[in-house]
């Protein structure tokens, strides 16, 4: 199977998806062009989150954090100062890295399962901080509500379709950003970093700045979907900001193959647009992703499409052997 | 004073709770180096198996509940539960011993949401409500300070387990393969111990202990949810690293300690912010000192 996607070339994927991205919305309804809204949205998450867990390795399990930050920001300074939605998003990008410079600083010497545990703590704080209205600024736990749309050149994007176009091109922008970003001095450090901190550190590469810098990124992106996010719903409470929220984040990246960008998109897909396929069974969905969740790990761990580093670095460095099944898909 | 006392007597039992199930947390971390996200839904799944098998047996209804009946909820809730935690082990953990340190964690969150999803299908997404008779309701005053007793229950009963585990652990044969493994599977399994089966033992052990914090849990506030396991568990691995993770006494400190702050914290200073109290503590520690209070042998861990 694997040979004979690799026989074509990949501008041909590129053109395809292109097209395909451009026609969808012409295909269908107002309801699939939201679905594709949605994917578009967590899909820049994930290449958000894909920065820190899948090129530096840290494990960020409170990403929903830097969602939240972004979107307060836009949903706060847009109800009471009324500054257009799409002025604010540097601003939400801004305040979410600022957030993620504060928190990180002190954490990433921490490693592994305990990076892991601190950001959820991170994450269950910044939730429980926005149901508690400090200041009466985050609306307790029913949110803010009445979050203007944005406008491009006199259009106010309000239709499902016009958000199509401005999600589509957002996550488009933070693909080709990331894609850069992946190739750069400070992809390979990252890199670099995630096989082995000491090694990097040893060649010269400054590593608490390297870890703090994918997490800024990170975050930064993370405060972008919020942004959007906020004026897509129009009202944001700290309910869409749970931890449940980041493991969705989480496995967005692993499903899909961490560390690589195709792999987001697919990880992204299969988490929200195969679900609702099967709306029949919608109740029982979640049952199945778990299931799902355990039965990747143990057959396909590397992920749906993985990139070649991690192709192996998923498996077990110690022993030398294939982590359980990595070997039937070669 | 008086309302000072009260409130760590309150701490005290909601913190034996917590460290029940710190117990099984610790317990895996100390032998596979695995958060297992899944051991706050086995307390769940103890509680709801408790109120299952209290409406089966048609407890409480009328009168409180026997000794004998009681003692049978706990017998069925806590076997089942093991049993459970042996199944989840096989099917989510085994097959990826030798995995990255990513996989794992993956597999545990997707075992926790596959349990909680089925909670949730099988009973429904509302609270479910124990009986109010259980358990009399009687209650002592001392010095001004009101004790029930469920409190006391919950607190001897905890006590009792952890004095029953610690012996386990450091007394035993068993206990000293528990040990071992702990250090090292390749050697322990050298020195003639089935791994593999010190690791099931582990996992009957843990979410046992879990199931029966579950039903105290269930018959002492009348009323669970499927959330609950995420809202305890979060909190009893919060007190297991408090106390140092893979320690067990520490495990059982960091409960207490961590029931009794929670309490004076929701007291004190506002109820809203009681759940945010855990989570600084669990990032001051790991800032400040990761080995927690009672650990030294994770130091290279981190």
């Amino acid at each position: 199977m694997d040979r004979y996607l690799k026989a074509i070339p990949p501008r041909a994927w590129y053109v395809a998806a292109g097209l395909l991205l451009v026609v969808y919305p012409f295909l269908t309804n107002d309801y699939w062009i939201d679905v594709a809204n949605f994917f578009g949205i967590y899909a820049m998450l994930g290449l958000s989150l894909n920065i820190i867990v899948g090129y530096a390795g840290l494990f960020n399990l409170g990403h929903a954090a830097f969602y939240a930050v972004g979107a307060y920001t836009t949903a706060i300074i847009n109800t009471t100062f009324h500054v257009p939605i799409l002025w604010l998003v540097p601003l939400s990008a801004l305040t979410a890295a600022g957030f993620a410079y504060l928190i990180a600083r002190p954490i990433l010497h921490l490693r592994g399962d305990y990076l892991c545990i601190v950001t959820i703590g991170f994450g269950e704080i910044v939730r429980i901080t926005l149901v508690n209205n400090p200041l009466g600024l985050t609306g307790g736990p029913n949110g803010v509500l009445g979050i203007g749309r944005p406008s491009l050149f006199g259009l106010i994007i309000k239709q499902p379709l016009h958000f199509y176009f401005l999600i589509w091109a957002f996550v488009l922008l933070i693909v080709l950003g990331t894609k850069r970003l992946e190739e750069s001095r400070i992809g390979r450090a990252w890199n670099y970093i995630r096989e082995d901190a000491l090694a990097a550190a040893a060649m010269g590469i400054d590593v608490a700045r390297m870890k703090l810098l994918a997490f800024v990124i990170g975050a930064a992106l993370a405060g972008v979907a919020g942004n959007i996010y906020a004026s897509k719903m129009a009202v944001i409470s700290p309910d869409s900001f749970t931890f449940w929220e980041s493991v969705v984040m989480f496995s967005i990246v692993v499903l899909g193959g961490v560390g690589s960008i195709p792999g987001i998109l697919v990880g992204t897909f299969g988490m929200f647009v195969l679900p609702e396929l099967f709306r029949g069974f919608s109740s029982a969905r979640m049952l199945v992703f778990g299931a799902a969740m355990i039965a990747m790990m143990i057959f396909r761990p590397q992920g749906l499409l993985p990139s070649q580093r991690w192709r192996r670095a998923m498996v077990d460095e110690t022993v030398g052997l294939p982590a359980a099944g990595l070997s039937k898909t070669s | 004073m008086q309302e000072f006392l009260q409130q760590v007597v309150n701490g005290l039992t909601v913190g034996s709770v917590y460290s029940l199930v710190a117990l099984g947390y610790t317990m895996v971390y100390g032998i596979l180096r695995l958060i297992n996200f899944a051991h706050g839904e086995m307390f769940m799944v103890g509680s709801y198996l408790a109120l299952s098998t209290v409406s089966v047996l048609g407890m409480g209804q009328v009168a409180s509940g026997s000794l004998g009946g009681i003692l049978l909820v706990f017998l069925i809730s806590m076997t089942a539960v093991a049993g459970l935690g042996v199944l989840v082990e096989r099917v989510a953990y085994r097959p990826l011993r030798r995995a990255s340190r990513l996989a794992p964690i993956v597999s545990a969150l997707g075992a926790s949401i596959f349990l909680q999803n089925a909670i949730m299908l099988i009973y429904g997404t509302r609270f479910k409500v124990f009986p109010e008779k259980l358990i009399p309701q009687i209650s002592w005053e001392v010095g001004g300070v009101k004790i029930t007793l469920m409190r006391v229950v919950i607190l001897v009963v905890s006590l009792l387990l952890m004095a029953a585990l610690y012996t386990l652990v450091q007394k035993t044969q068993l206990g000293a393969a528990i040990r071992a493994c702990a250090l090292d599977h390749d050697t322990a399994r050298l020195m003639g111990i089935d791994v593999d089966r010190i690791v099931s033992l582990v996992f009957i052990i843990g979410p046992a202990l879990g199931a029966a914090a579950g039903v105290m849990v269930g018959m002492f506030y009348y009323q669970i949810n499927f959330v609950i396991g995420w809202t305890y568990g979060i909190r009893a691995f919060t007190a297991a690293i408090l106390g140092g993770i893979g320690n067990i006494p520490g495990a059982m400190l960091g409960g207490l300690i961590l029931g009794v702050l929670e309490t004076l914290g929701a007291g004190y200073i506002s109820p809203g912010w009681k759940d945010a109290i855990s989570f600084f503590l669990l990032i001051l520690i790991l800032i400040v000192r990761p080995t927690g209070i009672l650990g030294e042998r994770v130091a290279e861990k981190v």
